[in-house]
């Protein structure tokens, strides 16, 4: 801990203490993860004891890995913002701009007859070509966000727009289709069993578990989470911070448009809408605090996983898709009601919980951390 | 200066009709057909239920709340009314009273889990929006009702007049409602108690249920309101398109939310007006209908409405940042 001692500078003693218990909880890892663990783990054995022939195999876990890593890799690229406060609405844009620019490149660009080392360079061309959209794309969200200081619901809301608006109007509405078979490895392919894709999206929630755990970054990300104005007085460029949050917002949206590409074999501006809703139920379902602050990416990790066990049992028992959503919406409010009776809202501190008893439904939605500096502003003027 | 910008841009309400203004004047020059009133009425017909949806949707906003629900209570209440017409012969004024209460309850529901949960509407609402979406379209399975009662498809005009020029101008029932919901509204947040309340509530919460507002009967009012109020969209909605749809509103949740906050409603609670609303739905409704008419590709409007939401936020941020610094100078 002695090396990120030095910028909590001149606090008091108090707020060391406090940081302290931050960075312990950070790393302890005792959030709320096993009340996650235990239900998926009643999960398995309920579909196991209805299904006990076709639920618990091999094939099905298989099937639910090829399953899990978009909702995954865009629920990380929602969760990061909102630990910091924040939120990122344009996730699904800015990844069906990204694929759209890709899947633009490896189909009307590439010459259609490129093999061998023209068609690495040219798949490398695409994917580079993606990701530099996607850092362009997180860097004026990020400075957006930083400059403005109005809340990134907002930012983000006219960022979608915008970049929905710009693949609408390059596609006039069309899907491109037919890439590489190359890429499609990525979404088909296994490696020991485990597919491809889903090895992706393991290796990238490690890293950024680590990233957000394990650096000065990820302390600070978190920091800027609980108290925007606390620690930009600490010394800490802010800015910076939230740049670096959208930028790998938007990073991670890329790897999601690899791996939805890969897996529809076509790039649209309106593919996988409705993920948008689901990524925010399934990072808050994991214990990603809404106001910011407090979040782990093990518990989103396991939160995906009850969300997939659902989808998967219930089309192995033949029941509705449409029940298995409006399952996890009851899970949610389930696990929701669960914090708030058993009194154990692992986030925020106890004057926090004692602000958000009068103030239910505002608290700090608004405004990253600077709702109530703003409101006593606008009532002195 | 830069007070002076603040002045002027710092009520969003001014600004966006300084920019309404500069459109319909660019507009009107380079297009003849557009300051007709055949245009005009069709603009505000076009824009009826988007108009109503923002009113509700306004309320829930000052009093400090987000409901994004309200497009899946919409559908399911204009499912309701059409089915309990065509299966069961209601005649209109059960079918559509029982509409109401149905969306009435389920902007409640959002209210009460807000309130009891202590979690944050945005999360709530998602929740309920799944499974208010998920419940209804597996209950109707996804199938349309096309054979609505003439009381309903009817395109009925209040008023019928025929221009000089030979066109014929209806007001019709979109619009006879929507100016009932906007009056309504209007009544509501800025001539009565309860609208004060939501105000209140929104503006500082902590303050307001210690001066004795009951937030629970706020918070049921505002969302209770917006449920009432999509079920009146979902009405008229079906009528112009002469069917009931279970995913009517699908995707529609962001762009009302857009139009609101376009119309200066802040996301912090306790600010905003009923004529912003009006003047935000009046500005993208004029910037679509003058690129439809100066021949932009309609694909482009996307990227307009993007461009428009950021330079809106742009300004009131500034505006913000600078009223913020002008207040700390003068405390120090």
């Amino acid at each position: 801990m002695r090396h990120v001692a030095p910028w909590t500078g001149g606090a008091g003693r108090g707020m060391t203490a406090q940081f302290d218990g931050l960075v312990a909880a950070l790393r302890r890892g005792s959030v709320n993860v096993g009340g996650l663990l235990v239900l998926l783990a009643a999960l398995v054995g309920l579909f196991s004891l209805l299904m006990p022939t076709t639920f618990p195999r091999v094939t099905t876990l298989q099937a639910m890995m090829f399953q899990v890593p978009e909702l995954g890799l865009l629920s990380l690229a929602m969760a990061i913002p909102l630990i910091s406060g924040g939120i990122n609405l344009a996730i699904i844009a800015t990844a069906n701009s990204a694929g759209l620019l890709m899947a633009w490149i490896l189909t009307a660009v590439m010459p259609p007859d490129a093999g061998g080392a023209t068609l690495a360079f040219w798949m490398a061309g695409a994917l580079a070509a993606g990701l530099l959209l996607c850092v362009i794309v997180g860097v004026m969200t990020g400075l957006l966000v930083a400059a403005l200081g109005v809340h990134p619901i907002l930012v983000t809301l006219g960022t979608m727009t915008l970049l929905h608006g710009f693949s609408i109007y390059f596609t006039r509405g069309r899907t491109l289709s037919g890439f590489p078979d190359a890429l499609i490895l990525v979404s088909n392919e296994t490696v020991w069993g485990v597919p491809i894709s889903f090895v992706i999206f393991t290796v990238v929630a490690v890293i950024t578990h680590l990233l957000l755990t394990r650096t000065a970054l990820g302390v600070r990300i978190h920091m800027i989470g609980s108290n925007l104005e606390a620690t930009r007085f600490s010394g800490v460029d802010t800015r910076r911070v939230l740049v670096s949050v959208y930028v790998m917002s938007s990073l991670l949206c890329w790897l999601a448009a690899v791996v939805m590409m890969a897996r529809f074999n076509s790039a649209g501006a309106d593919i996988a809408q409705s993920y948008l809703l689901i990524t925010i139920l399934a990072a808050i379902l994991g214990g990603v605090d809404p106001y910011g602050g407090f979040g782990r990416i093990v518990g989103l990790f396991v939160a995906l996983w009850i969300l997939q066990m659902i989808a998967s049992g219930f089309n192995l028992m033949n029941i509705s898709p449409h029940l298995a959503l409006a399952s996890w919406g009851f899970i949610l409010l389930f696990v929701m009601a669960v914090k708030r009776f058993a009194g154990s809202l692992h986030f925020g501190s106890r004057t926090r919980r004692a602000r958000a008893d009068l103030d239910p439904n505002s608290g700090r939605s608004g405004g990253i951390g600077e709702a109530n500096d703003r409101r006593t502003t606008r009532s002195g003027v | 200066m830069p007070r002076a910008f603040s002045v002027v841009f710092g009520r969003t309400e001014t600004a966006l009709a300084a920019a309404i203004l500069i459109a319909a004047v660019i507009l009107s020059l380079s297009s003849p057909y557009f300051l007709t009133l055949p245009n005009f009425v069709n603009l505000i017909e076009a824009y009826s239920v988007t108009t109503v949806l923002a009113a509700g949707v306004f309320v829930v906003l000052v009093s400090g709340g987000i409901d994004i629900s309200f497009a899946a209570t919409a559908s399911a209440t204009q499912y309701l009314a059409a089915y309990l017409a065509t299966s069961y012969g209601f005649p209109a004024v059960p079918a559509l009273a029982l509409a109401a209460a149905l969306g009435v309850a389920m902007g409640s529901i959002n209210a009460l889990l807000t309130y009891y949960l202590r979690v944050v509407s945005i999360i709530v609402t998602i929740a309920t929006s799944s499974i208010y979406y998920a419940l209804l379209i597996y209950l109707t399975n996804a199938t349309e009702i096309y054979n609505l009662p003439d009381w309903w498809s009817n395109r009925f005009a209040f008023v019928r007049y025929v221009t000089a020029s030979d066109d014929v101008v209806k007001i019709t029932l979109p619009i006879v409602v929507m100016v009932a919901a906007v009056v309504l509204t209007q009544y509501l947040m800025a001539h009565t108690r309860i609208g004060r309340q939501v105000y209140a509530l929104g503006g500082n919460p902590e303050a307001a249920s210690r001066i004795g507002i009951n937030v629970l009967g706020v918070q049921l009012l505002a969302y209770g309101y917006l449920g009432f109020l999509a079920a009146v969209a979902g009405f008229i909605q079906a009528g112009r398109v002469h069917q009931a749809v279970p995913t009517a509103m699908a995707g529609q949740e962001l762009n009302v939310l857009a139009v609101a906050i376009l119309g200066g409603a802040s996301l912090v609670g306790g600010i905003g007006s009923m004529g912003g609303v009006v003047l935000g739905v009046l500005f993208l409704a004029m910037l679509q209908n003058g690129l439809n008419l100066l021949g932009v590709s309609p694909y482009f409007f996307g990227v307009v409405i993007g461009l428009a939401i950021l330079i809106s936020i742009s300004m009131t941020g500034y505006a913000e940042k600078h009223a913020r610094r002008r207040h700390v100078a003068r405390a120090s």
